[in-house]
């Protein structure tokens, strides 16, 4: 722990000490918004909940996540810091992990944000807050998961923009990984174990899952086990590139 | 303090380092040379455990760079090619974050910061954007961060490379100073450099030692060794030329002629020195000497002839 906390303070300064967070947050909570109320007309449902505000976040983190984990790693190759920050005595398990939860934790507050309409269902109305609870709950996972697919692509490569749009791709199966677009392709030919299993992979159902405001350890088990998934294979892809150049 | 032992790297069919073997003890300041390409860098990178070897193993104060890469890492202050550093942070930020990676805390890390900004005199930029900052201040930046923790190693690539003759004269200073204490490893394309700072120096070409010795060595083996100029009235040219020429400690001599004057260098017989032979000589002539020195050698043209004559063997060889 007393490695990652240098390489974490470090990179979440690193948001603030450019625009990009400013720039960032102001964007997350302007869409959040605008989705939320002319969208998903969040007034002429009449319902005082937070549906038609968390709905759409699998589709904005789509966007949004890939464009913080896309520097992550390819902006370090470019700038050449890589070779500074591979050379500190610090184990590589802690660089990614410093690096993923200082991103994690920036789209936290950019999360956090949004609590004015929070507060704006509350005073219209009497909302069921333990089910606006955990779908913020069940949100911020489901970004940590995009987030570490991103960061993981991220090493491969120096280019941000290769990057930013193979993470895109990628997080889009994920999300949708459920429905049958994806699972027609399987239907016809996989066994029906694996098409179970590409469809339990969905993103979106196991964040439904959440937000109707049971946690059920089963999804939270989801999203940690692939954001250690994704966090393995981002320490080994970095690690071979040390063999390979 | 670093042994190398049989370091070969490969990128797929290229071989950069081949079966390179080095030993640097304390109190060695070695100076790496060699074209570009040559796998300076590479060597420098494995040592630091930014690369890994394909084959071979190198040991920084014990420590295995593979098998116990932090406590090798730990012991190793590294200035990368082109001295990376985080463009978003100023010198002060960028330092603090060092000292910490490096496990100092309170006032020990405040003293540390200090002192390494005082040896590389970054005072008056410190609360500046590194990435808004001149080359030779960025150059400083990542001296301070590599000396930071006082490392019994020093590995640079290329330390003085982008700064002005005065700050090449202070960084070259600062090595000096910490010499006696630590292994120095620093490349370089600079050969003045070499003699200036180095006590030793390797040449590598295509991934191979091709020579290893002090500067004083290297120049030894330069034609230019020993040799004399001497500068006289272009009148006496013939003269001169053929009386220097029967002179027993000469071997052979250069003559180039620019206005009304001659220079002529004569090149020394091995282990003669006709620096004595020829004073002696100019004086029983009565010559009108304008200009008389005696050389040490020179090292570009070392560094010449062992780095092409090199190559050109090879191509014979492969041919």
């Amino acid at each position: 722990m007393k490695h990652v906390w240098p390489i974490f303070r470090r990179e979440f300064g690193a948001y603030f000490a450019t625009p990009l967070a400013y720039v960032f947050i102001v964007i997350f909570l302007f869409a959040m918004g605008a989705f939320t109320f002319y969208v998903g007309r969040f007034y002429d449902n009449n319902i005082a909940d937070l549906q038609a505000f968390f709905s759409f976040h699998p589709w904005l983190y789509l966007f949004l996540v890939p464009a913080i984990a896309m520097r992550l790693w390819a902006e370090e190759r470019r700038t050449g810091t890589m070779e500074l920050l591979l050379t500190l005595p610090i184990p590589l398990w802690a660089t990614v992990a410093g690096k993923y939860l200082a991103a994690w934790a920036f789209i936290a507050v950019a999360l956090a944000l949004t609590f004015p309409i929070w507060i704006t269902v509350n005073y219209l109305g009497d909302p069921d807050n333990g089910v606006i609870v955990a779908s913020y709950v069940g949100s911020l996972l489901m970004a940590g998961g995009y987030l570490a697919i991103g960061a993981c692509i991220s090493a491969t490569t120096n280019n941000q923009v290769i990057a930013f749009v193979v993470t895109v791709v990628v997080c889009f199966l994920f999300a949708i990984s459920g429905a049958p677009l994806v699972l027609d392709f399987f239907n016809a030919w996989a066994p029906l174990a694996l098409v179970n299993a590409i469809s339990s992979f969905s993103f979106l159902t196991h964040f439904q899952a959440i937000s109707q405001g049971v946690i059920d350890l089963r999804d939270v088990i989801f999203f940690f086990s692939l954001i250690a998934l994704f966090l393995t294979a981002n320490v080994i892809v970095v690690d071979l590139k040390k063999s390979g150049g | 303090m670093i042994e190398i032992e049989r370091l070969t790297k490969r990128f797929g069919p290229y071989t950069a380092v081949s079966n390179l073997s080095l030993t640097v003890n304390k109190g060695e300041v070695l100076g790496f040379l060699g074209p570009n390409g040559a796998g300076k860098s590479t060597t420098m990178k494995m040592v630091t455990g930014y690369l890994a070897a394909t084959a071979g193993r190198v040991r920084v104060c014990g420590h295995d760079v593979e098998t116990d890469e932090l406590a090798a890492q730990a012991a190793i202050g590294y200035l990368p090619e082109g001295a990376p550093a985080y463009g978003d942070m100023t010198p002060r930020q960028f330092l603090a974050f060092i000292a910490r990676v490096r496990g100092f805390a309170g006032a020990e890390a405040r003293t540390r910061i200090d002192a390494a900004i005082g040896k590389t005199e970054l005072e008056g930029v410190l609360d500046q954007p590194i990435e808004t900052l001149s080359k030779g201040f960025k150059r400083r930046v990542g001296l301070a961060q590599a000396i930071l923790h006082d490392p019994p190693v020093l590995i640079m690539d290329e330390p003085t490379d982008g700064l002005d003759p005065n700050q090449k004269f202070a960084v070259r200073g600062l090595i000096r100073g910490m010499a006696k204490e630590k292994a120095i490893i620093i490349s370089t394309h600079l050969l003045e450099e070499v003699d200036a700072i180095c006590t030793r120096a390797v040449i590598i070409d295509r991934g191979q030692i091709v020579a290893d010795g002090t500067p004083a060595e290297l120049l030894a083996r330069s034609r230019y060794h020993d040799a004399v100029t001497i500068a006289l009235p272009a009148t006496i040219r013939a003269d001169a030329v053929m009386k220097i020429k029967s002179l027993a400690s000469v071997a052979a001599t250069d003559v180039a002629i620019s206005g009304d004057a001659v220079t002529i260098t004569a090149f020394a017989r091995k282990g003669a020195l006709p620096i004595e032979d020829i004073s002696t000589l100019a004086v029983r002539e009565k010559w009108d000497v304008k200009e008389l020195h005696a050389e040490a050698g020179r090292l570009d043209e070392v560094f010449r002839a062992i780095t092409t004559h090199d190559a050109a063997r090879t191509k014979t060889a492969a041919a």
